[in-house]
């Protein structure tokens, strides 16, 4: 709170701020000034001016700082407090999801498919309110095949025939009656055929031309593999309420898939597979992801670690353009430095190779100068500046 | 100090890696080696053997006949073996491989048109500079496309498929049938490609030509880095390299002598053979598809690739990690009446660990002192170092009087460790970089390091028998950076997250606790006894109770170190459930308010003052003062409070946790109708009317709701307890201000243990359907999978106590896995990581040039500076200037 005389004088000291610090927080402080509670004088505002300054310039970085390494240490020292358990409950208990340690290395390995595959599909503000609708949706997303629904499956050896009786439970659930599975079964390519009804939850199959039984086993597979609907890679789809809306979550990612169902809203989708993302939605997606995953799993460990950190690591992950490994097939295996290379892992096979290219190693980085013991361009290291005494 | 730290040092400008020519092997060569016979009968080295003297010299004394030099001066030299048929390099077998196929067997040619040879050559030279990765890709697809062509464009030749059947047998499929490749045959193809070809395939023909890799000549390693060892009883043990050389000797020379006797063809054949298996085990003794090459006793040979890989490898043991002189590693123990940024050195220690002391006029007679005392006398010096680079060592000079008159200026005396150096300390693991930090000598008699209590934390380290290192840096370069940038109150606050990681801890927070706590009035004696320990000598103000008796709050002792523009509101950590407060207006003292420096009301626990604790009061005092302040209140505060707590006692007894009859009666009643619960669920799912959770089996789901149930148990179990529990017994006033413990550990103590888990799961493994044979099979109650009524303070009967077992074990195997594996990542995150720094612009970039981030992390703020995370903290610097005001 300032007196109404004040508030020029106010908007004259934030504006000699503006350019010397980042626009976001002159909002902010001018917010701050004005909703306080407290009231606050011309003198004070002079003095509030003066120590954000300060505190600003005081705490950039220095030049030369070996910010890598303080990222990697920040984010690893942190992985022996983490649990090793796999499983823990994410909110659903339905489901289960790798957190923890396992999650973050599964991370940094960049591996092609997460060991959990998760989405969470929020809906067009049209189906994220009703309940109803909202099952609808994650009806269609759900892979259903027709064994999903059966709760038993009969060979008829005598008249060459499966029966099958669906659950209706199941069917339900689903959201599916047995005209839905039986549509699906009459356009299988399966010769000749006919279907009957005994009763209303039991599909009978009886074929003309078959003779073996061999033969009806295999197309009893072939019906039971078949697919009613859904979003393949989708094993379960289950709705939650999130603050006022429903949201979809998922067992199993299709980002490409889901993309396409009615009702789901697409600026809003999230899935916990890497590469999805990035040959979906792109690498700066999947940067933004990575960020978001390794925070995630950071922050549910209840262990602090500065975004800027996690920033770098996903930054340096996806430089190239492509979301590459930390490790030996990534970052560190496309050093140009022999020896680092040959420091880090499959020591020979660096060296051969680079033995027959005719490469040259040219000392720039950390790991070389360490080897042969020179100053490290790095921090203190970084000084190229040299005097030489007068009076010597 | 000494003369390698002057400006004209040599700098390792690059290595150049590439395949030695048989001419260079010869140029480099001091001699042939022909024999394979070692010593002759009085044990002198044979000329022409693998131990010939002219490679270098093993024994002290001898001059090197080659380069004049005595043992340790003299870097070896090589020799080498003409091989009489030539032999594959193992190491390159796949570049030989890829060379063959997508070679002309005839010309020798790229196997692409002119025009596109042409064409990719243009591309390659414009990006190989700039851009190496995607020449690589270019290089690649030249190999690809070319190994496709079956007839040869160049002369028309047709192209025939070649196999490798490793480990390195060539072999051609040709119209009669599949012929052998032999190393000869194989090196006239290589011979033939040209050299602008060779550079399109990704080889550089001036480093390394491709028929190279069939050695015509081996080179032979000098002596130096195979010495033999002499074991006890003066017998001769070769190293592993030099067994393999003389293996590779004789067979070179019986094929020889078969070659020249005219032996049948086979017969020289398999010599070429074995030959060749010596060669390739000679490089590599773990190539898959060859038996290892083993040394008499059945140990297989550790040959040249098994010195560089691995753990303990030359690269990974000797080059990247490196042993070090100057340091010293010993138990630690407590010591809080030593600064936090010092460290107890045993004089034991202090006698060893030397300092390099450059002589000057204004410190001759303190070294003279040093040089005095000698090596067995504290303070004193190790070694004198002259100006013309000569080391004296002062245990064996008679008279050292006589030594330190000498004593001039630009000696160097290498004294004694003395109060006020500065070294490293150190705890493993060092996973971060507070893993390593400076501190001040302090010489303590006693064989342990003492450390000081505050420091723990960003060690992590307790006195439970560790071990901590201790580095001396040598050269004032080193010396300055430690005191600079190292030292432990520069580092109060941890990169990680921009908190204070050094802080109290345990019986620092009760004492602070209970000295602030409302009820603790002091008499003016009690607050100059407190505060003499802290130095505080001035008047003292005003007691805040006047009568009937003069009496001082704890709050005014702790307002003595605070400056005097300090402002803080927030909540303390006893600030919970029904004792929580949001406001000043707190009956139960959980809001902490400072004004001006003064501490008005609330008190001083772990959220204040704890380690760890971001934007805590702690945190802002190290964040907005300057570090002598820091330094003086780390040192002078916390002593205050171990102060206080030794006048006041803090103690845990048993009746701290000892429930009463009736809470243990109502506990049980609980307890029976959770088993009920639990009962009726079992029979549900029996009768199969148990309610399925979506995406589960009914197995599931009854485990799922009888955690449930159970975890409901303990819970009540424990609301009961502390119901029945004095909320200011030591215990809970421990838990709840964060000193050590917590309320889920006193109600372990007190009520009920609660279900152990193994997995996540309650217990089920052991017999085949129980987990014990006191059990029926089948049994799931809650008594047979783990489920602990007892409370500690009760004791558990056998069973439990088994089931308290096997949980605790999984705990400890976790551990062990996940340090293993956590480990791994950080080794992985560093590698990749660690070239990376802030440039003079404020961007990140590689050592190599690359830029990672155009302004370190969008602010270009340090996150060990940074307001836990925020740029700046709006609020708090509004709390600063106006708080007091409040």
């Amino acid at each position: 709170m300032i007196n109404d005389a004040d508030k020029e004088y106010l908007e004259q000291a934030l504006s000699r701020l503006s350019g010397k610090i980042p626009s976001s927080i002159i909002l902010k402080l001018r917010d701050s000034i004005v909703n306080s509670q407290i009231e606050i004088t011309r003198e004070e505002i002079d003095k509030i001016m003066e120590m954000v300054m300060k505190d600003y310039l005081s705490s950039l970085v220095h030049p030369g700082e070996a910010i890598g390494v303080v990222a990697a240490q920040s984010i690893g020292e942190p992985g022996t407090q983490m649990t090793l358990r796999t499983f823990h409950f994410a909110g659903v208990r339905e489901l289960n999801v790798t957190l923890g340690l396992p999650r973050l290395i599964e991370i940094v390995d960049a591996r092609k498919v997460p060991s959990t595959p998760m989405m969470t599909i929020y809906l067009n503000p049209e189906y994220a309110k009703d309940r109803d609708m909202a099952l609808d949706v994650a009806r269609r997303i759900e892979y259903t095949r027709v064994e999903h629904v059966v709760e038993t499956v009969n060979l008829d050896v005598g008249g060459m025939g499966i029966i099958l009786k669906l659950d209706p439970v199941l069917l339900k659930d689903k959201g599916l009656t047995t005209e839905d599975v039986e549509k699906v079964i009459k356009k299988l390519k399966m010769g000749d055929y006919r279907v009957e009804n005994p009763d209303e939850y039991t599909i009978a199959i009886y074929f003309e031309n078959m003779d073996t039984v061999t033969g009806l086993f295999k197309i009893r597979e072939k019906i039971l593999s078949t697919k009613i609907k859904g979003v393949k890679g989708i094993k379960r789809a289950i709705i939650r309420k999130k603050g006022d809306e429903y949201v979809i979550i998922t067992d199993g990612s299709n980002l490409e898939g889901v993309l396409g169902v009615k009702g789901v809203d697409v600026s809003r989708i999230e899935t916990n597979n890497l590469h999805e993302v990035e040959s979906v939605l792109g690498v700066e997606a999947a940067r933004e992801l990575i960020t978001r995953e390794i925070k995630r799993v950071l922050e549910e460990q209840g262990l602090d670690v500065d975004i800027r950190h996690i920033e770098l690591v996903s930054d340096i992950m996806t430089r190239t353009g492509e979301v590459r490994q930390i490790g030996r097939h990534g970052v560190t295996g496309e050093k140009t430095s022999v020896l680092a290379r040959a420091a880090f892992e499959v020591t020979v096979k660096h060296l051969l190779d680079a033995a027959a290219r005719g490469d040259m190693e040219e000392f720039k980085g950390v790991v070389e100068n360490i080897i042969i013991g020179q100053p490290i361009k790095l921090g203190t290291g970084m000084v190229e500046l040299l005097m030489r005494p007068a009076n010597r | 100090m000494s003369e390698r730290y002057q400006v004209n040092e040599k700098i390792i400008k690059g290595i150049r890696f590439g395949i030695l020519s048989p001419d260079e092997i010869r140029k480099m060569s001091v001699t042939a080696i022909i024999t394979a016979d070692v010593y002759d009968e009085d044990g002198t080295p044979i000329e022409g053997s693998v131990m010939d003297s002219r490679l270098g010299i093993i024994e002290p004394g001898q001059k090197c006949p080659i380069c004049g030099n005595v043992l340790g001066n003299c870097p070896g030299h090589f020799g080498h073996i003409e091989l009489v048929r030539p032999v594959i390099h193992v190491g390159f077998v796949k570049h030989v491989y890829d060379l063959l196929r997508s070679t002309c067997r005839r010309c020798g040619r790229v196997k692409i048109s002119e025009s596109d040879i042409e064409k990719y050559r243009k591309i390659h030279d414009a990006i190989k500079k700039r851009w190496p990765s995607a020449a690589k890709r270019l290089i690649d697809h030249v190999k690809k496309t070319s190994m496709k062509a079956a007839v040869c464009p160049h002369c028309s030749e047709k192209q025939l498929k070649i196999k490798l059947e490793k480990p390195y047998n060539f072999y051609e499929e040709r119209k009669e049938g599949v012929m052998r490749l032999t190393p000869s045959d194989i090196r006239e193809r290589l011979e033939r490609i040209p050299d602008s070809d060779v550079e399109l395939l990704g080889y550089d023909p001036t480093t390394s030509r491709p028929e190279w890799i069939i050695l015509t000549v081996l080179p032979v390693p000098p002596i130096t880095i195979r010495p033999s060892i002499m074991i006890e009883s003066g017998i001769r043990a070769e190293d592993d390299l030099t067994h393999k050389l003389v293996d590779i000797v004789r067979i070179n020379e019986r094929l020889k002598e078969s070659i020249d006797a005219g032996a049948p063809q086979l017969i020289v054949e398999d010599l070429w053979d074995l030959l060749q298996y010596h060669v390739a085990t000679y490089f590599d003794n773990e190539i898959p598809g060859l038996p290892t090459s083993k040394h008499r006793s059945g140990r297989p040979l550790r040959t040249l690739a098994q010195r560089l890989k691995g753990k303990e490898g030359r690269f990974r043991g000797n080059l990247s990690g490196k042993r070090v002189d100057f340091s010293a590693r010993t138990v630690i123990s407590p010591d809080p009446n030593i600064s936090i940024d010092e460290v107890g050195v045993p004089y034991d220690v202090a006698q060893i660990l030397t300092v390099p002391e450059k002589v000057t006029k204004w410190n001759i007679e303190r070294m003279r002192q040093y040089v005095i005392n000698g090596p067995d006398k504290w303070p004193g010096a190790n070694y004198v170092v002259r100006p013309d680079g000569r080391r004296i060592d002062l245990r064996y000079v008679k008279d050292r009087k006589e030594l330190a008159a000498t004593l001039a200026p630009n000696f160097i005396v290498e004294r004694h460790l003395v109060d006020g150096d500065i070294v490293i300390f150190n705890r493993q693991p060092s996973l971060h970089r507070i893993s390593m930090m400076g501190h001040k000598v302090r010489v303590l008699p006693g064989r342990t390091f003492r450390l000081n209590l505050l420091v723990c934390p960003p060690y992590n380290a307790d006195f439970d028998g560790d071990e901590m290192n201790l580095h001396v840096p040598q050269s004032e370069e080193a010396i300055a950076e430690t005191k600079e940038l190292m030292t432990v109150h520069r580092n109060i606050l941890t990169p990680r997250y921009g908190g204070p990681i050094i802080g109290s801890a345990q019986d620092y927070i009760s004492g602070a606790y209970l000295l602030t706590v409302k009820t603790t009035l002091l008499t003016e004696d009690e607050v100059q006894t407190i505060l003499g320990v802290a130095n505080i000598n001035k008047n003292l103000e005003e007691p805040a109770i006047l009568a009937p008796k003069r009496l001082y709050t704890g709050k005014q002792i702790v307002s003595h170190f605070l400056p005097e523009d300090f402002n803080f509101h927030g909540p303390a950590n006893i600030s919970s459930g029904v004792r929580s407060c949001k406001d000043e207006d707190c009956p139960h003292d959980s809001y902490v308010v400072i004004k001006k420096g003064k501490l008005l009301e609330g008190v001083f626990d772990k959220k204040a003052l704890g380690n760890q604790q971001a934007e805590s009061i702690l945190h802002w005092l190290v964040r907005e003062y300057d570090e002598d302040y820091v330094l003086w209140l780390m040192d002078n505060l916390f002593k205050v409070f171990l102060r206080y707590i030794e006048l006041h006692g803090l103690t845990m007894t048993l009746s701290d946790v000892t429930i009463p009859e009736e809470a243990t009666k109502k506990i049980a009643e609980r307890a029976q109708e959770a088993r009920k619960k639990v009962n009726e669920l079992i029979e549900n799912y029996e009768k199969g009317q148990l309610e399925v959770i979506p995406g589960r089996t009914l197995e599931e789901s009854l485990e799922s709701y009888i955690l449930d149930a159970l975890d409901k148990l303990r819970n009540e179990a424990g609301e009961i307890a502390t119901m029945y529990l004095d909320p200011f017994n030591n215990a809970y006033i421990m838990a709840r201000t964060g000193a050590r413990g917590s309320v889920l550990n006193i109600t372990q103590m007190a009520a009920m243990l609660g279900q152990q888990s193994v997995r996540g799961e309650r217990i089920k493994r052991g017999y085949a359907t129980r987990t014990l044979p006191h059990f029926k099979p089948g049994d799931i109650t809650p008594e047979a999978r783990g489920f602990i009524y007892s409370s500690f303070r009760s004791g558990l009967n056998p069973i439990e106590t088994f089931f308290h077992a096997a949980g605790g074990r999984e705990g400890l195997v976790d551990t062990a896995v996940r340090t293993s594996q956590s480990g791994y990542m950080q080794r992985r995150l560093i590698n990749a990581l660690s070239d990376l720094r802030i440039e003079y612009d404020g961007t990140v970039r590689t050592l190599y040039g690359e830029m990672i981030q155009t302004l370190y992390g969008g602010d270009g703020v340090h996150p060990m500076q940074s307001a836990h995370g925020k740029t700046i903290d709006v609020d708090r610097v509004l709390e600063r200037v106006v708080g007091w005001k409040r």
